[in-house]
Protein backbone atom coordinates (compact mmCIF):
# COMPACT_ATOMS: atom_id res chain seq x y z
CA UNK A 1 0.00 0.00 0.00
CA UNK A 2 0.93 3.39 -0.90
CA UNK A 3 1.01 6.15 1.60
CA UNK A 4 -0.10 9.62 1.14
CA UNK A 5 1.37 12.24 2.91
CA UNK A 6 2.71 15.65 3.17
CA UNK A 7 6.10 16.69 2.18
CA UNK A 8 7.21 17.51 5.35
CA UNK A 9 5.54 14.04 6.71
CA UNK A 10 7.48 12.40 4.23
CA UNK A 11 11.19 14.23 4.82
CA UNK A 12 10.55 12.58 8.34
CA UNK A 13 9.88 9.08 7.14
CA UNK A 14 13.48 9.10 5.77
CA UNK A 15 15.92 8.23 8.32
CA UNK A 16 19.24 9.52 8.98
CA UNK A 17 21.83 6.43 8.46
CA UNK A 18 19.86 5.09 5.40
CA UNK A 19 20.92 4.00 1.94
CA UNK A 20 19.44 7.03 -0.02
CA UNK A 21 18.93 6.56 -4.13
CA UNK A 22 18.72 9.62 -5.84
CA UNK A 23 18.45 10.44 -9.72
CA UNK A 24 20.04 12.86 -11.81
CA UNK A 25 19.22 16.97 -11.63
CA UNK A 26 16.76 17.58 -15.04
CA UNK A 27 15.24 14.27 -15.13
CA UNK A 28 13.57 13.38 -11.76
CA UNK A 29 15.60 14.83 -9.05
CA UNK A 30 13.68 15.89 -5.92
CA UNK A 31 15.50 19.15 -4.53
CA UNK A 32 12.19 20.83 -3.09
CA UNK A 33 11.94 17.63 -0.93
CA UNK A 34 15.58 16.93 -0.09
CA UNK A 35 15.88 21.10 1.19
CA UNK A 36 13.20 19.53 3.37
CA UNK A 37 15.74 16.57 4.77
CA UNK A 38 18.00 19.29 5.38
CA UNK A 39 16.46 21.72 7.17
CA UNK A 40 15.05 18.49 9.28
CA UNK A 41 18.52 17.77 10.11
CA UNK A 42 19.15 14.41 8.55
CA UNK A 43 23.14 12.69 8.66
CA UNK A 44 24.86 10.09 8.14
CA UNK A 45 23.30 9.22 4.75
CA UNK A 46 24.55 6.38 2.04
CA UNK A 47 24.15 8.37 -0.90
CA UNK A 48 23.26 6.55 -4.15
CA UNK A 49 23.10 8.34 -7.38
CA UNK A 50 21.63 6.91 -10.49
CA UNK A 51 24.24 7.22 -11.71
CA UNK A 52 25.33 10.84 -10.96
CA UNK A 53 24.64 13.78 -9.01
CA UNK A 54 23.84 17.32 -9.06
CA UNK A 55 22.73 20.30 -7.00
CA UNK A 56 20.64 18.46 -4.89
CA UNK A 57 23.84 15.81 -3.70
CA UNK A 58 25.83 19.11 -3.74
CA UNK A 59 23.09 20.59 -1.09
CA UNK A 60 23.02 17.31 1.08
CA UNK A 61 27.26 17.84 1.48
CA UNK A 62 27.29 20.57 2.13
CA UNK A 63 24.70 20.52 4.89
CA UNK A 64 26.82 17.67 6.45
CA UNK A 65 24.05 15.26 6.02
CA UNK A 66 26.31 12.61 3.80
CA UNK A 67 28.82 9.69 5.52
CA UNK A 68 29.01 8.26 1.91
CA UNK A 69 28.79 8.87 -1.42
CA UNK A 70 28.32 6.62 -4.55
CA UNK A 71 28.49 8.37 -7.45
CA UNK A 72 29.71 8.47 -11.14
CA UNK A 73 30.26 12.28 -11.10
CA UNK A 74 29.16 15.28 -9.37
CA UNK A 75 27.97 18.13 -11.53
CA UNK A 76 25.78 21.63 -11.58
CA UNK A 77 26.29 21.37 -15.37
CA UNK A 78 26.29 24.33 -17.15
CA UNK A 79 26.75 26.48 -13.84
CA UNK A 80 30.59 24.26 -13.37
CA UNK A 81 31.49 21.95 -10.63
CA UNK A 82 30.02 21.49 -7.47
CA UNK A 83 31.51 23.26 -4.81
CA UNK A 84 30.18 21.37 -1.18
CA UNK A 85 31.61 18.21 -2.98
CA UNK A 86 35.15 19.62 -3.74
CA UNK A 87 35.37 21.15 -0.85
CA UNK A 88 34.36 17.64 0.98
CA UNK A 89 36.88 15.32 -1.06
CA UNK A 90 39.39 17.84 -0.07
CA UNK A 91 38.79 17.67 3.30
CA UNK A 92 37.78 14.13 3.73
CA UNK A 93 34.85 14.50 5.03
CA UNK A 94 32.93 12.17 2.99
CA UNK A 95 33.95 8.37 2.01
CA UNK A 96 33.97 8.30 -1.58
CA UNK A 97 33.09 5.23 -3.89
CA UNK A 98 33.64 6.57 -6.87
CA UNK A 99 31.62 4.75 -9.86
CA UNK A 100 31.05 4.76 -13.69
CA UNK A 101 27.50 5.23 -14.58
CA UNK A 102 26.79 1.80 -16.49
CA UNK A 103 28.18 0.27 -13.33
CA UNK A 104 25.77 2.04 -11.19
CA UNK A 105 23.05 0.53 -13.32
CA UNK A 106 24.48 -2.89 -13.50
CA UNK A 107 24.46 -2.87 -9.93
CA UNK A 108 20.92 -1.27 -9.43
CA UNK A 109 19.82 -4.15 -12.57
CA UNK A 110 21.49 -7.18 -10.38
CA UNK A 111 19.06 -5.65 -7.05
CA UNK A 112 16.47 -5.47 -9.31
CA UNK A 113 16.64 -9.12 -10.69
CA UNK A 114 17.53 -10.28 -6.56
CA UNK A 115 21.14 -11.66 -8.10
CA UNK A 116 24.21 -10.77 -6.38
CA UNK A 117 26.22 -9.47 -9.01
CA UNK A 118 26.24 -8.07 -12.42
CA UNK A 119 29.15 -8.83 -15.19
CA UNK A 120 30.01 -5.49 -17.00
CA UNK A 121 32.46 -4.78 -20.32
CA UNK A 122 34.98 -2.82 -20.00
CA UNK A 123 36.59 -1.18 -16.48
CA UNK A 124 39.97 -2.90 -16.27
CA UNK A 125 42.84 -0.61 -16.17
CA UNK A 126 40.61 1.97 -14.74
CA UNK A 127 41.92 3.34 -11.29
CA UNK A 128 38.04 3.32 -10.68
CA UNK A 129 38.28 -0.30 -10.30
CA UNK A 130 41.31 -0.12 -8.03
CA UNK A 131 39.22 2.14 -5.43
CA UNK A 132 36.24 -0.24 -4.98
CA UNK A 133 36.37 -3.75 -2.87
CA UNK A 134 32.76 -4.52 -3.92
CA UNK A 135 33.91 -4.86 -8.11
CA UNK A 136 35.97 -7.40 -9.06
CA UNK A 137 37.55 -8.71 -12.23
CA UNK A 138 37.13 -12.47 -13.28
CA UNK A 139 36.86 -14.59 -16.09
CA UNK A 140 34.06 -15.35 -18.35
CA UNK A 141 32.85 -18.36 -17.01
CA UNK A 142 32.18 -19.09 -21.01
CA UNK A 143 35.26 -18.44 -22.35
CA UNK A 144 38.73 -18.17 -20.08
CA UNK A 145 40.70 -16.10 -22.33
CA UNK A 146 38.24 -13.23 -21.21
CA UNK A 147 38.44 -10.66 -18.36
CA UNK A 148 35.47 -9.67 -17.26
CA UNK A 149 34.31 -7.29 -14.47
CA UNK A 150 31.50 -8.38 -12.44
CA UNK A 151 29.58 -4.98 -9.70
CA UNK A 152 27.44 -5.90 -6.64
CA UNK A 153 24.17 -5.66 -6.49
CA UNK A 154 23.22 -1.94 -5.48
CA UNK A 155 20.13 -1.99 -2.86
CA UNK A 156 18.90 1.57 -1.59
CA UNK A 157 16.42 1.51 1.55
CA UNK A 158 14.79 4.11 0.12
CA UNK A 159 14.44 5.75 -3.88
CA UNK A 160 13.45 8.88 -3.54
CA UNK A 161 12.41 11.38 -6.78
CA UNK A 162 10.30 13.51 -8.06
CA UNK A 163 7.49 12.85 -10.93
CA UNK A 164 4.34 14.26 -13.20
CA UNK A 165 1.80 12.45 -11.41
CA UNK A 166 0.51 9.82 -9.59
CA UNK A 167 -2.91 8.15 -9.18
CA UNK A 168 -5.01 7.66 -6.45
CA UNK A 169 -3.56 4.03 -6.14
CA UNK A 170 0.02 4.89 -5.86
CA UNK A 171 0.85 3.89 -9.59
CA UNK A 172 3.77 7.20 -10.92
CA UNK A 173 4.35 8.47 -13.70
CA UNK A 174 7.92 8.21 -15.47
CA UNK A 175 7.54 8.76 -19.15
CA UNK A 176 10.91 7.95 -20.74
CA UNK A 177 13.11 8.28 -17.37
CA UNK A 178 13.19 4.38 -17.43
CA UNK A 179 16.88 4.96 -15.19
CA UNK A 180 14.88 6.09 -12.17
CA UNK A 181 12.27 2.72 -12.63
CA UNK A 182 15.44 1.16 -12.35
CA UNK A 183 16.29 2.72 -9.24
CA UNK A 184 12.49 2.09 -7.87
CA UNK A 185 12.91 -1.55 -8.71
CA UNK A 186 16.10 -1.94 -7.35
CA UNK A 187 15.42 0.01 -3.95
CA UNK A 188 13.40 -1.97 -1.04
CA UNK A 189 10.77 1.05 -1.37
CA UNK A 190 10.50 4.03 -3.43
CA UNK A 191 9.40 7.68 -2.08
CA UNK A 192 7.99 9.91 -4.52
CA UNK A 193 6.53 13.40 -4.86
CA UNK A 194 4.94 14.94 -7.71
CA UNK A 195 3.33 17.35 -9.14
CA UNK A 196 0.02 16.33 -9.92
CA UNK A 197 -2.30 13.86 -8.26
CA UNK A 198 -4.63 11.77 -11.37
CA UNK A 199 -8.29 10.75 -10.19
CA UNK A 200 -8.57 8.32 -13.27
CA UNK A 201 -5.78 5.39 -13.16
CA UNK A 202 -2.67 5.56 -15.33
CA UNK A 203 -2.73 2.22 -16.08
CA UNK A 204 -6.06 2.25 -17.71
CA UNK A 205 -4.83 4.32 -20.33
CA UNK A 206 -2.41 1.64 -22.60
CA UNK A 207 -1.27 4.29 -24.38
CA UNK A 208 0.65 5.84 -20.37
CA UNK A 209 1.10 2.45 -18.85
CA UNK A 210 4.50 1.20 -20.40
CA UNK A 211 5.92 4.19 -18.12
CA UNK A 212 4.36 3.82 -15.47
CA UNK A 213 5.52 2.66 -11.92
CA UNK A 214 2.86 0.42 -10.31
CA UNK A 215 2.64 1.11 -6.95
CA UNK A 216 4.18 -1.82 -5.52
CA UNK A 217 7.23 -0.16 -5.43
CA UNK A 218 6.27 3.13 -4.06
CA UNK A 219 5.88 3.39 -0.68
CA UNK A 220 4.78 7.07 -0.09
CA UNK A 221 3.57 10.17 -2.24
CA UNK A 222 3.64 13.40 -1.68
CA UNK A 223 2.07 16.46 -3.72
CA UNK A 224 4.64 19.23 -4.22
CA UNK A 225 3.73 21.42 -7.11
CA UNK A 226 7.89 22.72 -8.71
CA UNK A 227 9.69 20.00 -6.40
CA UNK A 228 12.26 19.66 -9.13
CA UNK A 229 13.16 23.25 -8.80
CA UNK A 230 15.51 24.81 -9.68
CA UNK A 231 16.71 21.99 -11.69
CA UNK A 232 14.58 20.87 -13.74
CA UNK A 233 11.77 17.80 -14.18
CA UNK A 234 12.17 15.59 -17.50
CA UNK A 235 9.41 17.11 -20.25
CA UNK A 236 7.61 19.36 -17.62
CA UNK A 237 9.88 22.37 -16.40
CA UNK A 238 13.43 22.85 -17.88
CA UNK A 239 15.80 23.51 -15.00
CA UNK A 240 16.43 27.65 -13.64
CA UNK A 241 19.42 28.57 -14.79
CA UNK A 242 20.09 31.75 -12.73
CA UNK A 243 18.87 29.85 -9.59
CA UNK A 244 21.89 26.91 -10.13
CA UNK A 245 24.25 29.88 -10.77
CA UNK A 246 23.29 31.95 -7.46
CA UNK A 247 23.46 28.81 -5.80
CA UNK A 248 26.86 27.88 -7.49
CA UNK A 249 28.35 31.69 -6.91
CA UNK A 250 27.03 31.15 -2.93
CA UNK A 251 28.20 27.47 -2.01
CA UNK A 252 32.00 28.79 -3.08
CA UNK A 253 32.55 29.17 0.58
CA UNK A 254 30.98 27.61 3.84
CA UNK A 255 29.90 30.68 4.71
CA UNK A 256 27.93 31.92 1.43
CA UNK A 257 26.67 27.66 1.39
CA UNK A 258 24.90 28.71 4.68
CA UNK A 259 23.57 32.34 3.89
CA UNK A 260 22.61 30.46 0.77
CA UNK A 261 20.31 28.01 2.67
CA UNK A 262 19.21 30.31 4.95
CA UNK A 263 18.03 33.08 2.65
CA UNK A 264 15.93 30.66 0.19
CA UNK A 265 14.08 28.97 3.34
CA UNK A 266 13.22 32.60 4.30
CA UNK A 267 11.38 32.79 0.70
CA UNK A 268 9.69 29.20 1.07
CA UNK B 1 31.44 39.16 -45.50
CA UNK B 2 30.21 37.46 -42.20
CA UNK B 3 32.46 38.13 -38.69
CA UNK B 4 35.19 35.72 -39.10
CA UNK B 5 35.00 32.43 -37.85
CA UNK B 6 35.99 32.17 -34.41
CA UNK B 7 37.81 29.77 -32.29
CA UNK B 8 35.04 27.77 -31.16
CA UNK B 9 33.28 27.71 -34.49
CA UNK B 10 36.48 26.07 -35.81
CA UNK B 11 36.62 23.30 -32.95
CA UNK B 12 32.74 22.93 -34.04
CA UNK B 13 33.30 22.40 -37.59
CA UNK B 14 36.70 20.17 -36.63
CA UNK B 15 33.94 18.11 -34.54
CA UNK B 16 31.90 17.48 -37.54
CA UNK B 17 35.14 16.38 -39.65
CA UNK B 18 36.14 13.81 -37.57
CA UNK B 19 32.67 12.74 -36.99
CA UNK B 20 32.14 12.07 -41.54
CA UNK B 21 31.02 8.67 -42.14
CA UNK B 22 29.36 7.88 -38.40
CA UNK B 23 25.26 6.51 -38.64
CA UNK B 24 25.37 7.14 -34.88
CA UNK B 25 27.14 9.30 -32.49
CA UNK B 26 26.14 10.45 -29.06
CA UNK B 27 26.91 13.06 -26.63
CA UNK B 28 27.38 13.31 -22.90
CA UNK B 29 26.60 16.06 -20.10
CA UNK B 30 27.82 18.93 -20.13
CA UNK B 31 29.46 18.99 -24.11
CA UNK B 32 28.08 22.09 -25.96
CA UNK B 33 30.75 21.97 -28.37
CA UNK B 34 30.14 18.26 -29.24
CA UNK B 35 26.79 18.87 -29.15
CA UNK B 36 27.23 21.12 -31.68
CA UNK B 37 29.60 19.16 -34.10
CA UNK B 38 27.37 16.10 -34.47
CA UNK B 39 24.50 18.56 -34.94
CA UNK B 40 26.65 20.11 -37.84
CA UNK B 41 27.57 17.01 -39.34
CA UNK B 42 23.81 15.92 -39.18
CA UNK B 43 23.02 19.47 -41.26
CA UNK B 44 25.52 18.30 -43.66
CA UNK B 45 24.73 15.68 -44.78
CA UNK B 46 20.91 16.12 -44.72
CA UNK B 47 21.82 19.18 -46.88
CA UNK B 48 24.33 17.72 -49.22
CA UNK B 49 21.76 14.15 -49.68
CA UNK B 50 23.65 12.10 -47.52
CA UNK B 51 23.42 8.94 -45.25
CA UNK B 52 21.23 10.12 -41.91
CA UNK B 53 22.77 10.38 -38.75
CA UNK B 54 21.56 9.39 -35.52
CA UNK B 55 22.68 12.21 -33.15
CA UNK B 56 21.85 10.73 -29.38
CA UNK B 57 22.71 14.26 -27.10
CA UNK B 58 21.96 13.00 -23.29
CA UNK B 59 20.01 15.45 -21.40
CA UNK B 60 17.74 16.77 -24.18
CA UNK B 61 14.26 15.98 -25.19
CA UNK B 62 14.08 16.82 -28.45
CA UNK B 63 17.61 15.08 -29.58
CA UNK B 64 17.40 12.20 -27.87
CA UNK B 65 15.61 9.45 -29.04
CA UNK B 66 16.05 6.54 -26.05
CA UNK B 67 13.38 5.41 -24.32
CA UNK B 68 14.90 2.86 -22.63
CA UNK B 69 16.53 5.55 -20.29
CA UNK B 70 20.33 6.84 -19.60
CA UNK B 71 21.13 2.61 -19.20
CA UNK B 72 20.28 2.22 -22.98
CA UNK B 73 22.68 4.60 -24.36
CA UNK B 74 25.43 2.41 -22.90
CA UNK B 75 23.53 -1.02 -23.92
CA UNK B 76 23.92 0.21 -27.27
CA UNK B 77 27.37 1.08 -26.93
CA UNK B 78 27.89 -2.61 -26.07
CA UNK B 79 25.86 -3.94 -28.99
CA UNK B 80 28.00 -2.09 -31.22
CA UNK B 81 24.96 0.19 -32.29
CA UNK B 82 26.89 3.64 -31.07
CA UNK B 83 29.90 4.55 -33.72
CA UNK B 84 30.97 7.43 -31.88
CA UNK B 85 31.36 9.45 -28.66
CA UNK B 86 33.52 12.45 -26.55
CA UNK B 87 35.01 12.29 -23.59
CA UNK B 88 36.93 15.61 -21.80
CA UNK B 89 39.14 15.28 -19.39
CA UNK B 90 40.62 17.69 -16.61
CA UNK B 91 44.25 15.50 -18.31
CA UNK B 92 44.76 13.43 -20.42
CA UNK B 93 48.34 11.44 -20.90
CA UNK B 94 50.26 10.64 -23.96
CA UNK B 95 49.11 7.10 -23.91
CA UNK B 96 45.68 7.99 -24.43
CA UNK B 97 44.77 8.19 -20.40
CA UNK B 98 42.13 10.36 -19.19
CA UNK B 99 41.44 11.59 -16.16
CA UNK B 100 38.15 13.24 -14.60
CA UNK B 101 38.79 12.91 -11.59
CA UNK B 102 40.78 14.85 -9.92
CA UNK B 103 44.64 16.06 -9.67
CA UNK B 104 46.63 14.83 -6.69
CA UNK B 105 46.29 12.04 -4.20
CA UNK B 106 42.88 10.13 -4.75
CA UNK B 107 40.87 9.94 -2.37
CA UNK B 108 41.66 13.45 -1.21
CA UNK B 109 42.04 15.68 -4.38
CA UNK B 110 43.36 18.82 -4.08
CA UNK B 111 41.19 19.92 -6.98
CA UNK B 112 38.63 17.55 -7.95
CA UNK B 113 36.43 17.57 -11.24
CA UNK B 114 32.80 15.92 -11.19
CA UNK B 115 33.73 12.38 -11.82
CA UNK B 116 34.77 9.71 -14.50
CA UNK B 117 30.73 9.09 -16.02
CA UNK B 118 30.43 6.56 -17.96
CA UNK B 119 34.12 6.91 -19.36
CA UNK B 120 35.58 3.58 -17.99
CA UNK B 121 33.07 1.57 -20.34
CA UNK B 122 32.39 3.81 -23.22
CA UNK B 123 36.03 3.87 -23.92
CA UNK B 124 36.57 0.04 -24.49
CA UNK B 125 33.10 -0.16 -26.61
CA UNK B 126 32.84 2.81 -28.91
CA UNK B 127 34.87 2.67 -31.64
CA UNK B 128 35.57 6.34 -32.02
CA UNK B 129 36.19 7.98 -29.52
CA UNK B 130 37.38 11.62 -29.92
CA UNK B 131 39.05 13.53 -27.02
CA UNK B 132 38.10 16.88 -26.60
CA UNK B 133 40.07 19.16 -24.58
CA UNK B 134 39.31 23.02 -25.09
CA UNK B 135 42.21 23.86 -22.79
CA UNK B 136 45.60 23.14 -24.41
CA UNK B 137 48.34 23.31 -22.09
CA UNK B 138 51.09 21.54 -20.06
CA UNK B 139 48.13 20.96 -16.81
CA UNK B 140 45.77 19.49 -18.95
CA UNK B 141 47.90 17.32 -21.52
CA UNK B 142 50.13 15.42 -18.82
CA UNK B 143 52.98 13.05 -19.36
CA UNK B 144 51.21 10.73 -16.51
CA UNK B 145 47.46 11.48 -15.57
CA UNK B 146 47.06 11.35 -11.75
CA UNK B 147 44.02 9.02 -11.94
CA UNK B 148 42.84 6.74 -14.36
CA UNK B 149 39.45 7.38 -15.06
CA UNK B 150 39.56 5.10 -18.66
CA UNK B 151 42.92 3.67 -19.80
CA UNK B 152 43.96 4.57 -23.67
CA UNK B 153 44.67 1.20 -24.80
CA UNK B 154 43.98 -2.53 -22.79
CA UNK B 155 45.82 -5.71 -23.55
CA UNK B 156 44.35 -8.65 -25.13
CA UNK B 157 42.62 -10.21 -22.57
CA UNK B 158 40.47 -7.62 -22.78
CA UNK B 159 37.36 -7.05 -24.65
CA UNK B 160 38.01 -4.01 -26.55
CA UNK B 161 36.96 -2.80 -29.54
CA UNK B 162 36.64 0.85 -28.86
CA UNK B 163 39.00 3.49 -28.20
CA UNK B 164 40.63 7.38 -28.59
CA UNK B 165 40.33 7.74 -32.40
CA UNK B 166 41.43 12.05 -32.01
CA UNK B 167 42.41 14.88 -29.66
CA UNK B 168 41.38 17.91 -30.68
CA UNK B 169 41.82 21.33 -28.50
CA UNK B 170 42.04 24.84 -28.98
CA UNK B 171 45.21 24.82 -30.91
CA UNK B 172 45.79 21.67 -32.28
CA UNK B 173 44.23 18.27 -33.80
CA UNK B 174 46.20 14.95 -32.93
CA UNK B 175 45.25 11.36 -34.25
CA UNK B 176 45.67 8.72 -32.12
CA UNK B 177 48.11 5.09 -33.17
CA UNK B 178 46.10 2.66 -31.07
CA UNK B 179 48.74 -0.12 -32.02
CA UNK B 180 51.86 2.38 -30.70
CA UNK B 181 49.62 4.06 -27.95
CA UNK B 182 50.23 7.46 -28.83
CA UNK B 183 49.67 11.09 -30.29
CA UNK B 184 50.65 12.25 -33.50
CA UNK B 185 50.27 16.11 -34.69
CA UNK B 186 47.57 16.02 -37.57
CA UNK B 187 47.16 19.85 -37.91
CA UNK B 188 47.41 23.22 -35.92
CA UNK B 189 44.58 26.04 -35.74
CA UNK B 190 45.31 29.17 -37.22
CA UNK B 191 47.56 31.53 -34.90
CA UNK B 192 49.46 28.44 -33.68
CA UNK B 193 52.19 26.58 -35.53
CA UNK B 194 53.88 23.31 -34.39
CA UNK B 195 56.30 25.23 -31.94
CA UNK B 196 53.55 26.29 -29.83
CA UNK B 197 51.94 22.83 -29.87
CA UNK B 198 55.62 21.36 -28.81
CA UNK B 199 55.68 24.04 -25.67
CA UNK B 200 52.26 23.46 -24.19
CA UNK B 201 51.88 19.90 -24.97
CA UNK B 202 53.43 17.75 -21.50
CA UNK B 203 53.45 14.76 -23.42
CA UNK B 204 55.85 13.01 -26.49
CA UNK B 205 54.03 12.38 -29.63
CA UNK B 206 54.80 12.06 -33.53
CA UNK B 207 55.00 14.22 -36.31
CA UNK B 208 55.72 17.38 -34.38
CA UNK B 209 57.49 19.61 -37.31
CA UNK B 210 53.97 19.43 -38.40
CA UNK B 211 53.34 22.30 -41.01
CA UNK B 212 49.77 21.64 -41.83
CA UNK B 213 46.87 24.16 -40.92
CA UNK B 214 43.23 22.83 -39.35
CA UNK B 215 41.25 23.91 -42.03
CA UNK B 216 38.34 26.80 -41.87
CA UNK B 217 34.75 25.98 -42.93
CA UNK B 218 33.24 27.81 -45.79
CA UNK B 219 30.52 30.69 -45.83
CA UNK B 220 27.73 27.92 -46.35
CA UNK B 221 28.82 25.97 -43.57
CA UNK B 222 29.60 28.70 -41.34
CA UNK B 223 25.83 30.39 -42.08
CA UNK B 224 24.44 26.82 -40.96
CA UNK B 225 26.67 27.07 -37.51
CA UNK B 226 25.25 30.44 -36.79
CA UNK B 227 21.52 29.81 -37.66
CA UNK B 228 20.14 26.26 -37.35
CA UNK B 229 22.81 24.43 -35.05
CA UNK B 230 22.75 27.68 -32.65
CA UNK B 231 18.65 27.30 -32.38
CA UNK B 232 19.31 23.53 -31.73
CA UNK B 233 21.87 23.98 -29.15
CA UNK B 234 19.46 26.45 -27.07
CA UNK B 235 17.30 23.60 -25.55
CA UNK B 236 20.45 22.39 -23.72
CA UNK B 237 22.78 24.76 -23.64
CA UNK B 238 21.39 28.01 -23.25
CA UNK B 239 23.66 30.21 -21.71
CA UNK B 240 26.69 28.25 -24.39
CA UNK B 241 24.25 28.82 -27.57
CA UNK B 242 24.13 32.91 -26.59
CA UNK B 243 27.47 33.18 -26.57
CA UNK B 244 28.53 31.85 -30.23
CA UNK B 245 28.04 34.87 -33.72
CA UNK B 246 25.23 34.54 -34.71
CA UNK B 247 21.61 36.59 -35.05
CA UNK B 248 19.71 37.76 -32.10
Amino acid sequence: MTDFVTPREMAEMIPSGCKLGLAPDDYAAAPGLVRMLIDRGIRDLHVVCAPIGGMQVDMLIGAGAVATLETSAVSLGEAGGAPCFSRAVRDGSIRLRDATCPAVFAGLTASEKGVPFMPIRGIIGSDVLKKRDDWKVTSNPFDDSEKIVVVSAIQPDIALFHAPEADRSGNVRLGRRRETMLLAHASKTAFVTVERISETSLLEDEKLAAGVLPAIYVGAVARLEKGGWPTGLYAEYPRDGQEVEKYARAARSPEGFQAYLRDSRSAA
Amino acid sequence: MSEACTSRELMIYTISRLLRGVRHVAVGQSSPMPAAGAMLLRALNERDGQERVQVSILGSVKHNSFTGGAEELFDCAAQGRLDAFFLGGGQIDGQGNVNLVGTGDYPNNQVRWPGSFGSAYLYFLVPRVILFREEHSLRSLVERVDFVSAPGVSDETVYRRGGPHALLTNAALFSFDREAGRFRLESTHPGYDWRDIRGTTGFSYDNEQCEITTPLPDEATLSLMRDRIREELRECYPQFAGGLPGPG
